[in-house]
């Protein structure tokens, strides 16, 4: 009986959204917003890539509170599953040889990796958020690899904290230097170089250890007791 | 075009399994292939044909024909926001499960009320 | 090159309805990586490398290792429903 008054239901909606989609042409400019963000977006920002400086400096307060809404889910994370406080000592039997030691040898590797990403976001395809998640999987593949290793909690939590403080000291240095909030403050320098694009390489740097050390907390948090 | 039907596809099998399963993980994975389809969605809208990467590899390259980059920007805020929420619901099933010891929606409602 | 297209998005729509069928948590969860690997390809090829990266970092790794780490706590297969 649920399942046909579901498939109806979804019949209905499913009707109504192809209705609407056939009148979407495909592959034809559509927005004057856009437009206007290519031709005047290196001269105004300095950085070459245009999804950075959308993300950052057009609209750098939605990222700003895409930022506190990761921040806020690990919390919720930890404070959930972290009100047991018997914890089950089973032996871990460590893992072989070779596992171990290639873990070991490519985790430097991958940190290096994802913080190349992160440090040139604004001249190349990248940027702070896919830093960020190349890092933690770098801590992930410890954790699975090497397994009675455990990251410092303290460390995780100084990382993550110091990252959003960053974020919001220069937007707010922004507001007292001149105008408004997150306004691009410092010279622009010449497109291409890597010191260019004012305030955009320092956020996205921040950005990349914040949500770096973040997904590896929740990481930590939801494999604290099962071994 | 056939991005779109491939979009709607998902939404529509995304829809499905949050409405007709009745197992919590299962409810969740339905809700992540949701997420999926709509980020294709917004993607495909923003594509123009010969379009290139909006990204100025060499200095004094010209605009000649641009993907949009405002979708862009969307979906990328929208796929870490999609992750944040998954982990919150998946730590809250966990303790459904140490509570109640089961994963089956109906006997949990059955056993509430 | 449409051809291509075509037979990506049917795989897509493939294991995704066999995420919906597949009754060992394990192997949907698995089938649901590969939609989100999919989609990272159909994005680099709408010309998007950023969203094309994010979605490979973020989607095919880390949500499918977050599921198995919370399959692993709970229960693997899905129950038998013996009435509707």
């Amino acid at each position: 009986m649920r399942r046909i008054i579901s498939i109806l239901l979804l019949g209905i909606v499913a009707l109504g959204i192809i209705l609407s989609i056939s009148k979407i042409p495909f592959g034809i400019p559509k927005s004057k917003v856009g437009k206007f963000y290519i031709d005047n977006g290196v001269k105004e920002t300095g950085a070459t890539n245009i999804v950075t400086s959308v993300v950052v400096n057009y609209r750098g307060f939605d990222t700003l509170g895409e930022v506190t809404i990761l921040f806020i889910a690990a919390l919720g994370l930890g404070a959930v599953l972290s009100t047991r406080k018997n914890k089950v000592e089973r032996k871990i039997e460590p893992a072989s040889l070779i596992l171990r030691t290639g873990c070991r040898f490519l985790f430097p590797l991958i940190l290096l990796f994802g913080t190349y990403i992160f440090i040139h976001g604004h001249l190349t395809p990248g940027g702070g958020f896919q830093g960020g998640a190349i890092i933690a999987s770098a801590f992930l593949l410890i954790y699975l690899g090497c397994r009675e290793r455990r990251i410092s909690e303290r460390g995780t939590k100084l990382i993550e904290s110091l990252g959003g403080l960053i974020f919001v000291v220069v937007g707010l240095a922004g507001l007292v230097i001149s105008g408004y909030f997150l306004r691009n403050f410092l010279p622009k320098g010449i497109p291409n170089l890597l010191f260019s694009g004012g305030i955009i390489p320092i956020i996205y740097i921040a950005i990349g250890f914040k949500v770096g050390s973040e997904l590896a907390g929740i990481i930590d948090n939801l494999m604290e007791e099962s071994g | 075009m056939i991005y779109y039907l491939g979009a709607f596809g998902l939404i529509f099998i995304g829809l499905y399994i949050v409405l007709v399963k009745h197992n919590l993980i299962k409810v969740i994975i339905g809700l992540s292939i949701l997420d999926t389809g709509i980020n294709l969605f917004l993607i495909s809208i923003g594509f123009v044909k010969k379009g290139t990467a909006p990204i100025f590899s060499r200095p004094g390259l010209k605009a000649i024909r641009m993907v949009d980059p405002v979708p862009q920007a969307l979906v990328l805020t929208a796929i870490v926001i999609g992750v944040a929420v998954l982990a919150l619901a998946l730590s809250l099933a966990i303790r459904l499960y140490q509570h109640y010891g089961t994963l089956n929606l109906r006997k949990i409602k059955e056993q509430k009320w | 090159m449409i051809f291509v297209i075509t037979f990506l998005v049917l795989i897509m729509l493939a294991s995704a309805i066999s995420a919906c069928v597949f009754r060992d948590l394990l192997s949907a969860v698995i089938a649901s990586g590969i939609v989100s690997l999919i989609a990272a390809i159909l994005f680099y090829l709408l010309q998007a490398p950023d969203v094309a990266m994010a979605e490979a970092a973020i989607g095919a790794a880390l949500t499918t290792a977050i599921f198995v780490i919370a399959i692993r706590r709970t229960k693997r297969y899905e129950e038998d429903e013996k009435n509707n």
